[in-house]
């Protein structure tokens, strides 16, 4: 079965879904959502280093998210406003990026792929990366779950628990890393951001504790996925995008469900 | 043996001296509060015991196995976080006695609701319970009542004075209201990045160091204290900086 392209798709789509769910609360609980884009966009640079030294794309792109989040929390603490910050890296860290690119004589790129991932070519490979990568995060973030989650809540109730907010934060930031390396095929650079945080903004309505939130995250990610691909086999549109304008048509009718039972908020 | 023995403890942040060489130990069953004026590094003081704050110099000696319970200041739940407040409590042990806990924070009822929900007095409270269900040595509050009305934080410290009774640990807590904690604490610690004072609460509000920064408004306070501190307690001789007595 995995010789069909769709299948093959439709699986890789399931994967990053799978893997967001988790990250993308906590991306959306701790207010991160720019610091995705910021991975994401810092991931085009690690594709034109993995290009420029032939080595595999995924390690390429993990290595550079990972540097952006040590700048990142490096520069964080020399009075910066965070977003300001995240700004200059993130757009600065996409054009070195793409300039890089353009110096990688000899290999010509599609760019659009790696900008808006290409999901309907995912090989078996592909898919055994975005699996590997996916059950990884899924995992450490499952082992962490409730330091992590005490450390969301309030940094000093974590330290009185024994717990060490910097160390979860990166456990976090690792988890971004590699979903964000194994979702470029997926949804691309561009898009990644929206699969962290749509599917968690559209399941936020429907649950009333964390874990609720996060197994609701990933059935409509997963279903975001599923349909996104049947809509853009169906009606010949660009197969990310489809994907990220399912997830977000399923926010408006959740949010709007919400309003409608609570009209006062 | 102290539950816990701060030592020569100092604090900076950046250029900011926070605490310097301050030293003082918590008895067990004790309810001992800190007052001082804003940025006087009360809030220090705890977060360097629950090991927030790495401290310059001195040293933090805790009994072995002991237990904290901590309150901070404030505490903003987004609204983003969808969490019930018997999950709250569950963090991060997993299994907790959460009728306990609630019925020792004076809420038994509120299990279900969402955490971002409940009013300032019932938030605090379940804090209070959070910090109350891993049965804690010492209590540690910080300005618990914060943006309770007089009556709300009269009754939240009502229920802290029950709390050594009930469960057997000792409270270090900030306070801002002097009426209050007059009344509730069996020590007084005078902080202004160093200790100015420290003693029985007559024996502090008395003392000149603590006149110099809270003025002799708070005489009516001490009366109130006296009239109702009438349980007995055994303060045993706590003057350690302030030894002179004016009594």
């Amino acid at each position: 079965m995995f010789d069909d392209f769709m299948v093959r798709a439709a699986l890789a789509g399931i994967g990053v879904a799978f893997a967001s769910a988790p990250l993308g609360c906590f991306v959306v609980w701790r207010r991160m959502a720019y610091f995705g884009d910021a991975t994401a966009h810092a991931a085009i640079f690690g594709v034109a280093l993995s290009l420029a030294f032939s080595m595999s794309i995924f390690v390429g792109t993990v290595v550079v998210a990972l540097l952006m989040a040590l700048v990142v929390s490096v520069l964080s603490g020399k009075g910066y406003a965070m977003d300001t910050l995240l700004g200059v890296l993130a757009h600065s860290a996409l054009a070195f990026g793409l300039v890089a690119v353009s110096f990688l004589s000899g290999i010509r790129i599609d760019l659009m792929a790696y900008l808006f991932g290409d999901i309907l070519a995912v090989s078996r490979g592909d898919l055994s990366v975005i699996w590997g990568g996916a059950a990884c995060v899924v995992m450490l973030i499952g082992w962490r779950w409730s330091a992590l989650l005490t450390s969301t809540l309030n940094t000093d109730l974590a330290y009185a628990n024994g717990i060490n907010p910097k160390r979860e934060q990166l456990a976090l930031t690792i988890s971004l890393a590699i979903t964000v390396a194994v979702a470029i095929k997926v949804v691309g650079v561009l898009l990644i951001a929206a699969m962290l945080i749509i599917p968690a903004a559209a399941a936020r309505p429907l649950s009333r504790t964390p874990e609720g939130m996060a197994i609701a995250t990933g059935l409509i990610g997963m279903l975001s996925a599923i349909i996104g691909l049947r809509a853009a086999f169906v009606l010949d549109t660009p197969a990310g995008p489809s994907i990220v304008c399912v997830a977000a048509v399923t926010f408006i009718v959740t949010s709007t469900l919400k309003s409608l039972r609570n009209p006062q908020r | 043996m102290s539950l816990i023995q701060v030592d020569g403890l100092s604090v900076r942040y950046g250029a900011r001296t926070a605490l310097s060489d301050v030293s003082l130990s918590i008895e067990p069953y004790e309810i001992v509060t800190i007052v001082g004026p804003n940025g006087s590094g009360k809030t220090s003081l705890l977060r360097a015991i629950i090991g927030a704050v790495k401290p310059l110099a001195g040293r933090i000696v805790q009994a072995s196995n002991l237990k904290i319970g901590y309150v901070p200041q404030k505490l903003h739940i987004d609204d983003a976080l969808p969490i019930t407040v018997s999950r709250f409590l569950k963090l991060p042990g997993g299994v907790a006695d959460i009728d306990y806990a609630l019925t020792q924070a004076g809420v038994p009822e509120l299990e279900k609701e969402q955490l971002s929900q409940l009013s300032g007095g019932q938030f605090q409270r379940v804090l209070l319970a959070r910090a109350l269900i891993g049965k804690p040595d010492l209590l540690l509050l910080d300005e618990a009542t914060q943006g309770l009305d007089q009556r709300g934080s009269a009754s939240f410290y009502q229920q802290i004075e029950t709390v050594p009774q009930a469960t057997g640990c000792a409270v270090l807590m900030i306070s801002h209201e002097l009426h209050v904690v007059m009344r509730a604490s069996d020590r007084v610690i005078c902080l202004n990045g160093h200790v100015c004072c420290e003693g029985a609460p007559a024996s502090v509000a008395s003392a000149p160091e603590y006149r110099a920064l809270f003025g002799t408004g708070t005489g009516g306070a001490l009366a109130l204290y006296r009239h109702e501190h009438d349980h007995g307690h055994d303060h045993g001789d706590h003057c350690h900086n302030y030894s002179e007595g004016v009594e």
